[in-house]
């Protein structure tokens, strides 16, 4: 099945002695929208400006469209690219701008005119194309920078960080936006991105990355529900760690509590190993428990953490040894169970969302 | 595992190279080449010839090198540049800071053209002030008097010196202190009045450490300057020898090329130290000022806007009764005696004595300075910082870009003098040659242009040349229609700069003119020696009105290209 549109085989680079990729393998198909998320120094602009050639991987080789564009210099790459920066050519107008790629390629006058209003309409700036980049806010800016990097209808479109640099209402806005344009155009794209709402929203597909190593690869649903591992259950949405003790048969103990997950939540630990056992606060069920249940957990509440609509209690559970919990309530169940501090409360833990790695040394 | 292994041991890839970075590194290796010949070459053979062992001696180089630095001849003048110059510095850093501090930190009317009329020494050369001098309190002075009332037996000598020093480096160091001082955060202040700071504690503990580095580097140029200029104390030094008129006396009188290159040698010292220190200065300051801070605006106060506005007109009035003097000279009929108007001492300078090719040549040798140094420092530059490839020879190219500032223009003349004067040196057709004085101006002067440069391309997005090479746009063509258009301003000062200095430039070209290339400030040092104050004054004042006139053109420049190419920066909403 190889139909991929881009492939990266074992990619290693090192700065010196610092290792920033160590054998990354990565296939991305046609049309797909990809998102690199990690914190930052993880690798992901790294990588990525080794697939535009800013960089030169130390050993390994990338396939583009059936070509090896390994060790091609970036002008002899087939793609666009939106920075951070914008990097748009201040002294030009917005027009000049965007059929910056285009008069390079000896089309005609006409052409380009109607190509640029083509594309500024694309990005939803029509008639702007007179003004200078400093006449206009940074949305509109990197809406630009977008209808430059497409104007010459790239296979690839790289996007770096592209929206961290804006507001946050533009932010989220704008990420709409070029997720509706890429569906639309259908071109394969890849987005650098520190933010993992972002990456969760527009990505088809997410590479989880850190220190330098793919942690895992998946689709958004994928990689919130199924974390490959404690860092991306970590780094992807709020998460709660248990420590526990594997009794086979995906048993584990939890303070005085039993619980068993799926059978693919985790590896098949021996008894007596050592585990944390991962749950987001979300993983619960409030309200009418049987009280015999016996994933029914009792605590009070330590702190209440307002996040708008919805709310994360710390509760302390009784019988997990002084562990706590963040649970999740919405603002209406706040009122409903009487959630505040001082506060007693019941909810049952849903074992099936259980995810179980084996206890970090020294954890 | 293994083929993982292997990679690890496997050469690094290697990216095809472009054909346009090819070009780019091809131009980096022609910067490099033209430091190569113009800066580093003329420096090694210096430090040669010092160690040279005389000849018919029996004495090792080493030997003679050493006995020379013992002679007290040459320790005499050591300490004479030393205490000169700490003295000047002492005087000229206090006076100009209380400037710059009125100019930045006070309401006092009048501003710019207090800083406009200060700056203007820049436009002459150095040695102006010590012609002056000798008008104001010469044998023939019009306040000899009160020279000698207070203490002094004579202009010439160490007195003199000093005095026409502190004239000649004020700008530079009112200059930096200005830039210093105007770095300012205002959020700083407002958190101490918040405090309830007294305005001493506030200038002691706020403004001072601000403006230490500025302090230091103005301190440091200054006392370099005054100990590598040549021009004041040639002309009233007297018989108070310094290592710079002993350079001069050494090569061009006794030509003792082997001892002009020790002294040379030890010019460079103080140089290169100030150099070294202004570097690790410059590297700390970096993290002072973030984008983040307020500009500071001062608030009017009455009495210390009226204060600061009398001492900064006790100042310029100063400078300008010295310039004036020298105009005033210039035009006198019979000095002392008749001091009617009349262009005599133009006529018997530019006529008489032939100083007309001069003038022309000076005019040729700036003009050729500000075009060439301009091309040369700002291709260099944005090959450096903006293209790829040849990692390994950037530091070198950066660091002997960097050079030129430590090297005073006295030891570098005397460079071109060994390396192009040497017969076995194919390039010795360039000797004494205008060609030649020009690549020895821009090499001279290139540390201030280049860096100029560095700063304004730095404020360039980083990512033009990436976004370019994506849209499959040649570097060439991104340089013309974006990094060209945008560094214009810049441009036109750095060449304004090239331009300036080339025109009042003595130290470096003293060695290096034949009479078909004399220039007008060579000239000032020849009439001056001949007795011939006058006209001497008259070419210094000419030299003067040149670059002012030039100066001008460039402002006007400078207004049909901002509007012609910057109406970006100032958007109409």
């Amino acid at each position: 099945m190889d139909t991929a549109y881009l492939t990266l085989h074992a990619i290693h680079k090192r700065f010196g002695a610092f290792t920033a990729l160590d054998d990354i393998d990565l296939s991305i198909q046609k049309g797909e929208f990809v998102c690199f998320l990690g914190p930052s120094g993880c690798g992901k602009t790294t990588l990525l400006r080794i697939v535009a050639g800013l960089e030169t991987q130390t050993s390994g080789s990338i396939v583009q469209g059936g070509r090896d564009i390994s060790v091609l210099p970036p002008a002899d790459r087939d793609y666009g690219i939106m920075f951070q920066s914008y990097a748009l050519f201040p002294n030009l107008t917005v027009a000049k701008n965007v059929s910056y790629g285009l008069v390079n390629r000896k089309q005609g006058r006409a052409y380009i005119d109607a190509r640029v209003d083509e594309l500024l309409k694309l990005v939803g700036l029509p008639g702007s194309g007179s003004k200078f980049p400093a006449q206009m806010s940074g949305g509109q800016q990197q809406r630009i920078a977008l209808a430059r990097a497409l104007a010459t209808s790239p296979g690839l479109l790289l996007l770096d960080e592209p929206l961290s640099a804006l507001d946050a209402t533009v932010r989220v806005h704008l990420r709409n936006e070029i997720r509706e344009l890429q569906r639309k155009l259908g071109v394969t794209t890849i987005m650098v991105t520190h933010d993992q709402e972002e990456a969760l929203s527009v990505a088809d597909r997410i590479v989880v990355m850190n220190h330098g190593v793919i942690e895992q690869v998946g689709t958004p649903m994928q990689v919130y529900r199924e974390p490959a591992s404690p860092f991306v259950a970590d780094f992807v949405g709020k998460v709660n760690r248990l420590h526990a003790v594997a009794e086979g048969d995906h048993w584990f103990r939890c303070g005085d509590k039993r619980l068993q997950c799926l059978p693919g939540a985790g590896a098949d630990f021996r008894p007596g190993a050592k585990v944390a056992l991962y749950l987001r606060p979300e993983d619960r069920v409030v309200g009418a428990v049987h009280e015999r249940d016996p994933l029914r957990c009792q605590g009070t509440v330590r702190h209440v953490e307002f996040l708008g609509g919805n709310c994360l209690a710390a509760v302390e559970v009784d019988g997990l040894g002084g562990q706590r919990m963040q649970v999740q309530y919405s603002l209406n169940q706040m009122d409903e169970f009487h959630v505040h501090e001082g506060a007693r409360v019941s909810f049952a833990l849903r074992a099936d969302r259980l995810r179980v790695f084996p206890a970090a040394v020294g954890a | 595992m293994s083929p993982m292994a292997a990679a690890v041991r496997a050469a690094p890839l290697k990216q095809r190279v472009h054909w346009t970075d090819r070009l780019g590194n091809l131009g980096l290796l022609g910067i490099l080449l033209l430091l190569g010949v113009g800066l580093v070459a003329p420096l090694v053979l210096i430090l040669s010839k010092a160690l040279d062992a005389p000849g018919g001696s029996a004495t090792s180089g080493l030997g003679a090198f050493a006995a020379y630095l013992a002679s007290p001849a040459l320790l005499t003048s050591l300490w004479h540049s030393v205490w000169v110059s700490l003295l000047t510095t002492a005087i000229v850093v206090p006076l100009a800071f209380t400037f710059a501090y009125a100019l930045t930190r006070s309401c006092m009317p009048g501003k710019s053209m207090l800083r406009t009329l200060m700056l203007l020494p820049l436009l002459a050369p150095s040695l102006l002030s010590a012609i002056s001098l000798i008008y104001w309190f010469g044998n023939q002075g019009v306040a000899k008097e009160l020279w000698l009332a207070l203490g002094f037996t004579s202009i010439y000598g160490a007195p003199g010196i000093v005095l026409a020093e502190c004239f000649a480096v004020f700008p530079h160091v009112l200059m930096i202190l200005v830039t210093a001082l105007s770095l300012a955060d205002a959020r700083l202040y407002e958190a101490a009045d918040a405090l309830g700071t007294s305005t001493t504690r506030k200038f002691f503990t706020i403004t001072l450490p601000g403006a230490k580095y500025g302090l230091i580097s103005a301190a440091l140029v200054c006392f370099t300057l005054v100990i590598t200029d040549f021009g004041i104390p040639k002309v009233v030094g007297g018989n108070f020898n310094v290592l710079a008129t002993d350079v001069f006396k050494l090569v061009i009188g006794q030509q003792d090329f082997q001892r002009g290159a020790v002294v040379a040698l030890l010019l460079l010292l103080p140089a290169v130290l100030t150099f070294g220190i202004d570097w690790l200065v410059q590297r700390k300051q970096t993290a002072t000022l973030t984008a983040r801070a307020v500009p500071l605006v001062p608030k009017p106060a009455r009495g210390f806007d009226a204060a600061m506005l009398t001492y900064c007109l006790m100042i310029v009035g100063l400078v300008l009764a010295m310039f004036g003097m020298a105009v005033f000279a210039s035009f006198a009929k019979m000095w002392p005696y008749n001091l009617a108007p009349s262009l005599n001492h133009y006529i018997s300078g530019l006529v008489d004595a032939e100083l007309g090719d001069a003038l022309i040549n000076s005019v040729k040798l700036a003009a050729s300075t500000a075009v060439i140094g301009t091309v040369v420092v700002f291709v260099g530059a944005y090959l450096l910082e903006k293209t790829r490839g040849f990692d390994g020879l950037r530091p070198v190219v950066r660091l002997m870009a960097m050079l030129p500032m430590a090297v005073p223009g006295l030891v570098l003349g005397l460079g071109y003098i060994f390396f192009f004067n040497a017969k076995a040196n194919p390039l010795n057709v360039m000797y004494q040659t205008l060609p030649l004085m020009v690549l020895c101006t821009v090499v001279h002067f290139y540390t201030t242009g280049h860096l100029t440069m560095v700063t304004a391309l730095k404020a360039l997005d980083a990512e033009f040349e990436a976004v370019s090479a994506s849209l499959k746009v040649p570097l060439y063509k991104t340089f013309w229609r974006v990094t060209l258009p945008i560094c214009l301003p810049v441009l036109l000062d750095v060449s304004r700069y090239f331009f300036i200095n080339a025109m009042t430039t003595i130290s470096a070209v003293v060695f290096l003119y034949s009479p078909d290339t004399k220039l007008a400030s060579v000239a000032i040092l020849n009439l001056d020696e001949a007795g011939d104050t006058g006209p001497a004054a008259a070419m210094a004042v000419l030299i003067a009105a040149t670059s002012a006139v030039v100066t001008l053109l460039y402002m006007v420049v400078g207004r049909l290209v901002d509007r012609r190419t910057q109406a970006w920066r100032a958007p109409a909403r």
